[in-house]
């Protein structure tokens, strides 16, 4: 009889063990969830913004170069985005709250949408943006190198893309953005 | 558009009969009737064929550049070939999760028709648990990665265009691997039906050994593809890296070829009971701890892509609810221990005993070569990158006890070897071969060693292999067929990946054109460069002429290729393979000037890499058609 007990309390504890592993690893993957940032390819962080030219939303057949665009010694945010697509309504508060800040100038790249959509769309929600750009066949964000819409790239003053963010920004990236930018400025 | 819907509808509407198929399950398990009602059998066919459905809907919609769709607005593109729009469906994460489920019902129909010998309590309760996970991932689906979410407006192109994923190997190798992955479903649930059932003995062993060997076969083949892509499309000049993403696939092989061999056992001498239980546990939550590790996007590794946590979040709780369930079973169910079935050392059991050893052994370095840079970071806040030494310095020195194990283990009887002779007769091969070989540890270098004994034990391998071969065709022995091939695969495999690893060349210098470059037999000669106006980049094209001692003439032509949208160069390997080696160059240029910094290698054996999986593969097969 005590044989058997003490059986059952080794194959309990083995069990126990097993159990407390398991539990170990599973908070680790846990963990790991939330600290895990978004794959960006390293490749286009630190490089300089690509040469590319982009129609004006406001003026038909106007064209800009990159050096027209960013043609200041500040902070740039470029910004892919389309009326028809969800989560850039979900970024757009943040948008407009880093509209309000002096340090930065804020692009957007209009993607694949028609114009009278946009306009309806920047109307309703407020226009963040310095400069609205047209992409109309999505060559120029493909150049860019985005994944899809929202994109949205932080290019310092010597035109290098110093953050890339894809997706929608959040409150998170909204602080990060303004740590770069401010940091800069105070020294 | 309205094809999405209805494909959404149907997903929805398996879920109901998955739901339906719960209940039906539990009243014909109580009922005292033999048979499993008819029902069970009609709805599991109705949840394959609205999976199935849903499937065709998907892929149609991604033939038709539905844009209407967020998958496939994003994953495919008007201009992408036939081929590739359709291989588009299932090379992102919603398309690729309704494979899975395709795949898990697929599965869960066909073992319903084919363990029709079976318990019928057993069966029920297979099915059960692999309802239970069918439902986990519609859930998941329907919740998060909804392949049908529709887009207002509809845009006019859509956004895939990445060039690297068009490629054939690619195209088939997600599939054939999650065949892999979740025929161990199967296994897995039928291990649990039995544990329950008291089930675990010869016949479940017999019934369930098909499936095992299914899995086994998929997953080799899909982990040989993947390798082939790095190889030959993504350039990265080896077969092998150690990359997490790899190393996940492999770990549910190790253990699936623990378990094939471990089945057999319990199959020939009712016996290891628990062990091949645990095996088949771990075997499909490797698997699906795979597919978390890949899809959640927590590992550091090349192939994996942004994911969403909420994704990440659903697959570790449904991994843990596994996991933690199929523990408790076992606590619970645990067959007895029976009387001891005695065997000596000198046995085939001993050597099916020792294969476990060793492959739960890799299993472990696999492992925490894997999941300890994750477990650090979280820890210590540190990011490190386990790279292939650790994994070399694990594994290869164990390779030389495995392979010896492995060429004398099958010839041992059942029970005892009561005569000897045959393992002195081996080992006497042994010398043999090892004096025959030993000139060769003189002629190549020290830090060759450890490669040329490895090299020395798969010929040892394969020539105990043939001399089986020899007794099966000639002398007519019974001997099983599939395992001397599969087997024969492995030596292969090892032979030509110690030869790969002795014998490659690899020369990194820099030539302007018209020079020429002498090492060992051969010369390589940097005849001219030419340029090349495509419609997107420009290139300059490399003829480069490889001569050896004979005269013999291999013409290479890498390219620099220069694109100007956005400004970027990219650099093509040109490869030229025979039966033997592949001759593979890079060249680059040198800061605008004469000089190309040119990467030479020539890889010994490559082409027999891939073969010996498909052998190995081709082995499994042969017992799967056997029945």
């Amino acid at each position: 009889m005590f044989l058997k007990s003490r059986e059952n309390i080794i194959r309990f504890l083995f069990f126990l063990v097993i159990f407390l592993l398991l539990f170990f690893l599973g908070s680790i993957f846990f963990k790991s969830l939330n600290t895990t940032k978004i794959f960006v390819p390293d490749k286009l962080i630190g490089r300089s913004l690509p040469d590319f030219t982009a129609e004006s939303f406001d003026d038909k057949n106007k064209y800009f170069t990159k050096n027209e665009i960013f043609n200041e010694k500040k902070y740039y945010l470029l910004n892919i985005w389309a009326s028809w697509c969800g989560p850039c309504r979900e970024e757009h508060p943040i948008l407009i709250k880093l509209s309000n800040d002096h340090n930065l100038e804020l692009v957007g790249l209009n993607f694949k949408d028609k114009k009278e959509n946009a306009l309806k769309f920047l109307n309703k929600s407020g226009n963040p943006y310095n400069k609205v750009l047209i992409d109309n066949n999505g060559s120029v964000s493909i150049s860019l190198g985005a994944y899809g819409v929202p994109e949205t790239f932080l290019i310092n003053e010597k035109k290098i893309i110093e953050l890339k963010f894809v997706g929608p920004l959040k409150n998170s990236d909204y602080k990060k953005i303004l740590k770069k930018i401010n940091y800069k400025n105070e020294n | 558009m309205i094809l999405g819907q209805i494909g959404f509808l149907l997903l929805v509407s398996s879920l109901i009969f998955s739901i339906y198929l719960i209940y039906l399950i539990y009243f014909n398990y109580k009922s005292v009737s033999d048979i499993i009602s008819i029902k069970i059998y009609t709805f599991t066919f109705l949840q394959l064929i609205t999976i199935l459905f849903s499937f065709f809907f998907l892929i149609f919609s991604f033939v038709n550049s539905d844009f209407s769709l967020v998958s496939v607005y994003q994953n495919s593109h008007t201009t992408k070939p036939l081929f590739y729009k359709i291989s588009g469906t299932w090379g992102n994460h919603e398309g690729s999760l309704l494979l899975w489920l395709l795949v898990l019902s697929l599965f869960s129909f066909f073992f319903l028709i084919q363990s029709r010998n079976d318990l019928k309590k057993y069966r029920l309760l297979t099915i059960l648990f692999q309802n239970l996970i069918i439902i986990g991932f519609l859930v998941f689906i329907i919740k998060t990665s909804n392949p049908f979410l529709s887009l207002y407006p509809v845009p006019l192109e859509g956004l895939g265009l990445n060039p690297i994923l068009q490629d054939p190997a690619l195209a088939i190798h997600p599939p054939i691997l999650y065949l892999g992955y979740v025929g161990s479903s199967i296994v897995f649930s039928s291990a649990l039906a039995a544990m329950i059932e008291k089930y675990v003995n010869k016949i479940w062993a017999s019934s369930i050994k098909i499936w095992i060997m299914i899995s086994w076969i998929f997953l080799t083949i899909g982990i040989m593809l993947g390798s082939f892509w790095a190889y030959y499309e993504l350039g990265w000049g080896g077969f092998w890296f150690w990359d997490p993403v790899e190393n996940v696939s492999l770990m549910p092989w190790l253990t699936l070829t623990a378990l094939l061999h471990s089945i057999i056992i319990l199959e020939k001498r009712e016996t290891f009971h628990s062990w091949t239980l645990i095996l088949a546990i771990i075997s499909f939550t490797l698997s699906m701890n795979g597919t978390f590790l890949v899809r959640s996007g927590i590992l550091n590794s090349i192939h994996t892509f942004a994911n969403d946590p909420a994704r990440g979040l659903y697959i570790l709780i449904f991994l843990s609810i596994l996991a933690f369930f199929s523990l408790i079973i076992f606590y619970l169910f645990q067959p007895e221990k029976k009387e001891t079935t005695r065997f000596f050392l000198f046995s085939r059991e001993t050597s099916i005993l020792i294969n476990n050893w060793f492959m739960i052994f890799f299993l472990v370095v696999v492992l925490i070569g894997t999941i300890y840079p994750l477990i650090l970071e979280i820890l210590n806040n540190s990011k490190i990158s386990v790279g292939p030494p650790f994994f070399n310095i694990l594994i290869i020195p164990f390779l030389i006890p495995f392979l010896i194990f492995m060429s004398i283990g099958p010839r041992m009887n059942w029970i005892n070897t009561e005569n000897k002779s045959i393992i002195k007769k081996k080992l006497l091969h042994l010398l043999v071969i090892i004096i025959i070989f030993s000139p060769m540890f003189f002629y190549f270098d020290k830090k060759n060693i450890l490669s040329l004994s490895i090299f020395i034990l798969g010929i040892f391998l394969l020539l105990s292999l043939l001399n089986e071969l020899k007794e099966f065709f000639i002398k007519s022995k019974i001997r099983n067929i599939s395992k001397i091939i599969s087997h024969l695969g492995f030596a292969i495999l090892i032979i030509s990946i110690s030869l790969n690893n002795i014998f490659s060349i690899e020369i990194d210098t820099n030539l302007k054109v018209g020079d020429s470059y002498k090492f060992k037999k051969y010369e390589l000669v940097f005849q001219n460069i030419s340029g090349k106006v495509e419609k997107n980049y420009n290139s300059v094209i490399g003829k480069f002429i490889l001569k050896d001692i004979k005269n013999d003439i291999i013409y290479l032509n890498p390219e620099i290729r220069i694109y100007e949208n956005p400004p970027m160069i990219t650099s093509e390997a040109s490869i030229k393979n025979n039966f033997f080696y592949d001759n593979y160059i890079t060249m680059s240029n040198i800061q605008g000037g004469e000089y190309y910094n040119i990467r030479f290698q020539k890889k010994f054996m490559m082409l027999w890499i891939w073969i010996s999986a498909l052998v190995m593969a081709f082995g499994g097969l042969l017992r799967v058609f056997k029945k």
